[in-house]
C-alpha cells in the first residue's frame, strides 16, 4: 500500500509537469496582449512595446516558459502582470471562499443525496422513489445560474434572510460565514445531489437484489442494519467514485457561483485572468486546480481499499 | 409515526429554528463607521494612473492624489492643491504657489520638488503633458512651496493641462516616487489626497478600499466635479467588484452597496420603479461612439471610402442597437462632442444624411474591388459588439464584402496593433469610445491625431494639415480664435481625413440609494461631498 502511494505520488511530477507545458504553450498563443490591456484603450503603440518590453513579454516562449518553471520549481509562482502581487499571496487570498463553498458543497450534497438514494432503493417502484428520480432530473435539468438567482430573488430580496452577494471569512465569525455559503452551497450543491442520489439509488438496487442481503434478513437483522451495515458499505465504491468525479466537476460549477453570488475566490480569479491575459496567475491557478485534482483521485482510490478489502495494490 | 417520519419532522423543526438565527447574524455590522459602498465600472488592477490610462485607475488615482489645478462641472479650470500662480508678461514663465498644509499620506510636507518631479512623470506619459513638456524649456523650484515652468514660446494650454480632467490626470507624487521610471508602476501609494488606499485590504478582483485621511486639508469653495473643497463626509470608502449585472442590481436593492456606477440599460427600467433607488445621469459630457478604420490597407486608406461610411452611418440605428432608451442617447455629429464648447456643426452634412446611394458612388470612386473587409467584434463588451453588428449590416448594404471575426477584447488590443494587411492577420474595422471628457479638446482627443504610423493611434490616420491645425490650437490662447481653428479642423476631419467616424452620444446613468446625498456633476465619479443619512 505504502509502495502504492509513494509510486502515485512521484507519478503527480510528470502529470503537473505536462500540465504546466501545455497551460503555458495554450496561453501565450492564444491571441491577447496584456502589455495592451495594462496601458489602456488609449495608450499610443510605443508605450504598449515598452511595457512590453519591461514585462519580459518580448522575450521567446523557450525562455519565458523556462524561466517560469525555475520560479515554481524554487516555490515562487511569480507575480501578477497587473496588480504587481505574488500569485501565492493572490491564490492564498482567494483559497478560503473557494475551500468552504467546495467544501460545504461536498458535505451538503453528500448528506442529503447518500440518504436520498438509499431511501429510494428501499421503496424502488414506490412513489418515494419516483419523487426522487424527479428531483434528480430536475437537479441535472435547472443550470446553477438559474438556480442561484431563484434562491437570491425568494430568500435575499423576498424574505431578506440571506445577502445576495459577497462571502464572511470564518473568522469573521460562524454564523456569518453560515450565512454567506448557504445559498451558494445550495445553489451548486443541487446538481450534485441528483448525482450522487442517482448512482446511490443504482448502486443499492444492485446490491439489494444479492444473496447475502436476503441472508441477513433471513437471519432476522433488523432493516436499518441491512441497509447501512450490508448494503451501503457494499455499494459504496461506485458511490465514493462519483463524489471524485464530483469534486473534479466542482472547479467548473465554482466559478460560475462565485460569478453568480459575487464570492471572491479562485474561480472569479481564474476569469478576470484570463479576459485580462494575466499569465501568471492563469499558470498559477491551474496548476493549484490540477495538483488537487491528482490528489483527491490519489484519495479516492485509497479509500477503495478500506470500504472494499477485496481490492489490493 | 414512522422513525424516518419523525426524523423528517426533526429536521424541519431545526430548519425551523437555524434559518432565522442564520439571518439574524452579522445584522448591525458596521454601524459604528459611515462606510461607503461603491459598485464600479471594473476592477482595480493597476495602482499607478501615470503607468495606465484605464479609467478605474483614473478614478483611484482621485481617491488618493491631488492635482495642481482641477476641472470644475463645466469643465473650467482652478487651483486645486496651488493657492496662488501667475503669468510672466511675454507669457513664457509660469509661477506657481502651494497652498499651506498639504501632506503626504506619510505625513512629509508636499514640496515644489515633489510636484515638478511629479509634472515630469505624467509629461512622459500623457499626450497632453508630452505636448508641455515639447514647449517648456526648464522646471525650476524656487522655495520649497514654489516653482516655475518656464517656456521656450508661450503656449495656451498650460494650465488646462495641469487641470485635464480624465487619463492620464497630473496626480502630484512625492519625489521619491515620480523620479522612478514612468513604464513601469509605482511601488507604493503614497498621495496627498482626501482618501488613503488600504493596501492590506485591497483583494484585486475583489475590493478596494479607502479610509478617510484626516489630513487632508479642503479647499474652502463648494465642491465642483473635482475642483473646490474635498470634504469627506464618511469614514471609509469600499469598492466591490460584481461584474455580474444582474447580481450588482440585487445587491442595491437589497441595501448591500450604496451606489452602482453603470447599471446595465436593460435594468434600469426595474431601478427606476424602486422608490429606494435614484438614477441619474452625472456625466454631462456622455460618451462619443467611434468607428475605427485601418488607413493602412485598402479600401479605407483612400479618404473617399472612408467617406463613403460616413454618408452610410445612421447614428440612430446605432444608439437604439445599443442603448435603446432615447432619453440617454443624442445623434451628434461633431467631433469634440455635443455639449462642449468645442461643439461646431460645420462639416457634418455626411454623418447627418444617410444616402447609401452617395456612400456606393464613392466606393466605387475610391476603387473598391470587392476586398473582404476585417471587421473585429468584441463580444465580451456588449456596447461595441451591438454596434460591430450594425456596421457589418451597413457595409453589406452599400456593397462590402464583410467578415466579422468574434473575440474578447483583450485579442482585439491585441490584433489591432498589427499593422499587417488584414488578409495576413491585420484589420480593417474596430469600435471603440471615448469619454467626453477626453475628446472634447482637439489636443486631449487622440482619436483625430494625424500622425501616421509614428505617432497616431491604432488605425494611423496620417495628416499633416490636422497635425498642424492641432498645433495651432495648443498654442492659441484666445477663445474665439481657438473656436475658428477647432472650426477649420473639423471641417478637414470630415472633408478628408475622416480619423473615425462618430456612431453617437450616449449617457451613462449611475444610480444610488435614495439615503445618499452629494453626489457630484461630472465626468468622474467622485466620492468625496456624498453623505449617507
Amino acid at each position: 500500500m505504502y509502495a502504492y502511494i509513494a509510486k502515485r505520488t512521484l507519478a503527480v511530477i510528470p502529470v503537473m509537469l505536462v500540465v504546466a507545458l501545455v497551460v503555458f504553450l495554450l496561453l501565450h498563443l492564444t491571441p491577447g496582449d496584456p502589455a495592451a490591456v495594462i496601458a489602456g484603450d488609449y495608450a499610443r503603440p510605443e508605450d504598449i512595446v515598452r511595457i512590453r518590453k519591461q514585462l519580459g513579454l518580448d522575450e521567446p516562449l523557450y525562455i519565458q516558459f523556462s524561466t517560469w518553471l525555475w520560479s515554481v520549481l524554487r516555490g515562487d509562482l511569480g507575480v501578477s502582470i497587473f496588480s504587481n502581487m505574488p500569485v501565492s499571496k493572490l491564490i492564498g487570498q482567494r483559497l478560503e471562499p473557494t475551500l468552504a463553498l467546495s467544501v460545504s458543497t461536498i458535505l451538503f450534497s453528500v448528506l442529503i443525496a447518500v440518504p436520498m438514494g438509499v431511501w429510494a432503493a428501499w421503496r424502488s417502484g414506490t412513489w418515494v422513489d419516483r419523487s426522487i428520480m424527479v428531483f434528480a432530473v430536475l437537479g441535472f435539468s435547472v443550470p446553477v445560474f438559474v438556480i442561484g438567482y431563484v434562491l437570491i430573488y425568494v430568500f435575499s430580496l423576498k424574505f431578506g434572510w440571506f445577502p445576495v452577494q459577497g462571502y464572511k471569512a470564518i473568522g469573521d465569525g460562524f454564523l456569518p460565514f453560515l450565512r454567506s455559503i448557504a445559498l451558494p452551497t445550495i445553489a451548486l450543491g443541487v446538481v450534485y445531489v441528483a448525482l450522487i442520489a442517482r448512482i446511490s439509488r443504482a448502486s443499492m438496487l444492485e446490491v439489494l437484489n444479492e444473496d447475502y442481503i436476503r441472508t441477513a434478513r433471513a437471519k432476522g437483522q433488523v432493516e436499518r442494519k441491512v441497509m447501512m451495515r450490508h448494503a451501503l458499505k457494499n455499494a459504496a465504491v461506485p458511490i465514493i467514485t462519483i463524489i471524485g468525479i464530483g469534486i473534479a466537476l466542482l472547479i467548473g460549477g465554482v466559478v460560475v457561483t462565485e460569478s453568480v453570488f459575487n464570492i471572491p475566490g479562485l474561480g472569479r480569479l481564474t476569469i478576470d485572468a484570463v479576459l485580462r491575459r494575466d499569465y501568471p496567475i492563469i499558470q498559477g491557478v491551474i496548476l493549484v486546480f490540477s495538483a488537487a485534482y491528482v490528489i483527491v483521485n490519489l484519495l479516492i482510490d485509497i479509500s477503495y481499499s478500506f470500504l472494499d478489502p477485496r481490492i489490493r495494490y | 409515526m414512522t422513525t424516518i417520519s419523525r426524523r423528517l419532522r426533526s429536521a424541519a423543526v431545526a430548519l425551523a429554528v437555524a434559518v432565522p438565527m442564520l439571518a439574524s447574524a452579522g445584522v448591525g455590522d458596521a454601524l459604528a463607521e459611515k462606510v461607503l459602498r461603491i459598485v464600479p465600472h471594473a476592477d482595480l488592477k493597476n495602482l499607478d494612473p501615470i503607468w495606465t490610462t484605464a479609467y478605474i485607475t483614473r478614478n483611484h488615482g482621485y481617491m488618493v492624489y491631488d492635482t495642481l489645478f482641477a476641472s470644475d462641472e463645466n469643465l473650467d479650470v482652478h487651483p486645486q492643491m496651488v493657492d496662488t500662480f501667475k503669468v510672466s508678461g511675454d507669457g513664457k514663465t509660469y509661477t506657481f504657489t502651494l497652498r499651506d498644509g498639504l501632506k503626504w499620506h506619510d505625513g512629509a510636507m508636499v514640496k515644489a520638488e515633489d510636484c515638478v518631479a511629479s509634472i515630469k512623470r505624467w509629461g512622459k506619459r500623457d499626450g497632453m503633458g508630452q505636448k508641455l513638456m515639447d514647449f517648456t524649456a526648464e522646471m525650476k523650484v524656487v522655495d520649497d512651496k514654489t516653482f516655475q515652468i518656464i517656456l521656450n514660446e508661450p503656449y495656451g494650454l498650460v494650465i488646462e493641462s495641469l487641470g485635464k480632467i480624465s487619463s492620464n490626470v497630473p496626480f502630484m507624487m512625492p519625489k521619491r516616487l515620480a523620479d522612478l521610471d514612468a513604464f513601469k508602476a509605482v511601488p507604493e501609494v503614497v498621495g496627498s489626497g482626501p482618501f488613503i488606499f488600504k493596501k492590506d485590504e485591497w483583494v484585486p478582483g475583489s475590493k478596494v478600499v479607502y479610509v478617510k485621511n484626516n489630513d487632508y486639508k479642503p479647499r474652502s469653495e463648494p465642491a465642483s466635479a473635482a475642483s473646490g473643497g474635498k470634504v469627506v463626509k464618511v469614514d471609509r470608502v469600499e469598492w466591490l467588484y460584481i461584474p455580474d449585472p444582474a447580481t450588482a442590481m440585487n445587491a442595491l436593492v437589497n441595501g448591500e452597496v450604496d451606489l452602482w456606477e453603470t447599471p446595465a440599460p436593460d435594468m434600469l427600467p426595474l431601478l427606476k420603479a424602486n422608490a429606494d433607488i435614484k438614477a441619474a445621469v452625472i456625466d454631462p459630457l456622455g460618451t462619443q461612439g467611434w468607428l475605427r478604420m485601418n488607413h493602412l490597407h485598402p479600401p479605407f486608406n483612400n479618404p473617399k471610402a472612408r467617406q463613403a461610411v460616413l454618408w452610410a452611418v445612421n447614428q440612430e440605428e446605432y444608439l437604439q442597437a445599443i442603448i435603446g432608451d432615447p432619453t440617454l442617447y443624442k445623434a451628434c455629429a461633431a467631433y469634440f462632442i455635443c455639449g462642449t464648447p468645442n461643439e461646431t456643426q460645420i462639416g457634418t452634412e455626411a454623418l447627418k444624411a444617410v444616402n447609401l446611394d452617395k456612400a456606393k458612388q464613392l466606393l466605387k470612386e475610391a476603387g473598391y474591388k470587392g476586398e473582404k473587409i476585417i471587421l473585429m467584434q468584441p463580444t465580451d463588451i456588449p456596447v461595441l459588439n451591438g454596434a460591430s453588428l450594425v456596421t457589418a449590416q451597413m457595409l453589406r448594404s452599400i456593397g462590402m464584402d464583410v467578415e466579422v471575426q468574434a473575440m474578447d477584447w483583450s485579442t482585439l488590443t491585441s490584433r489591432r496593433a498589427e499593422k499587417k494587411a488584414p488578409a495576413d492577420g491585420g484589420w480593417n474595422v474596430f469600435h471603440t469610445y471615448s469619454t467626453g471628457a477626453d475628446v472634447q479638446s482637439p489636443v486631449a482627443n487622440i482619436g483625430i491625431s494625424g500622425g501616421g504610423v509614428e505617432k497616431a493611434w491604432f488605425g494611423w490616420p496620417t495628416d499633416d494639415v490636422t497635425e498642424k491645425l492641432r498645433d495651432d490650437y495648443a498654442r492659441e490662447a484666445d477663445p474665439a480664435e481657438k473656436k475658428a481653428i477647432v472650426e477649420k479642423l473639423q471641417t478637414r476631419l470630415f472633408d478628408h481625413l475622416v480619423p473615425y467616424v462618430n456612431y453617437g452620444q450616449w449617457f451613462q446613468p449611475v444610480v444610488w440609494r435614495s439615503n445618499l446625498s452629494g453626489v457630484l456633476v461630472s465626468p468622474v465619479p467622485f466620492f468625496w461631498n456624498i453623505d449617507i443619512k
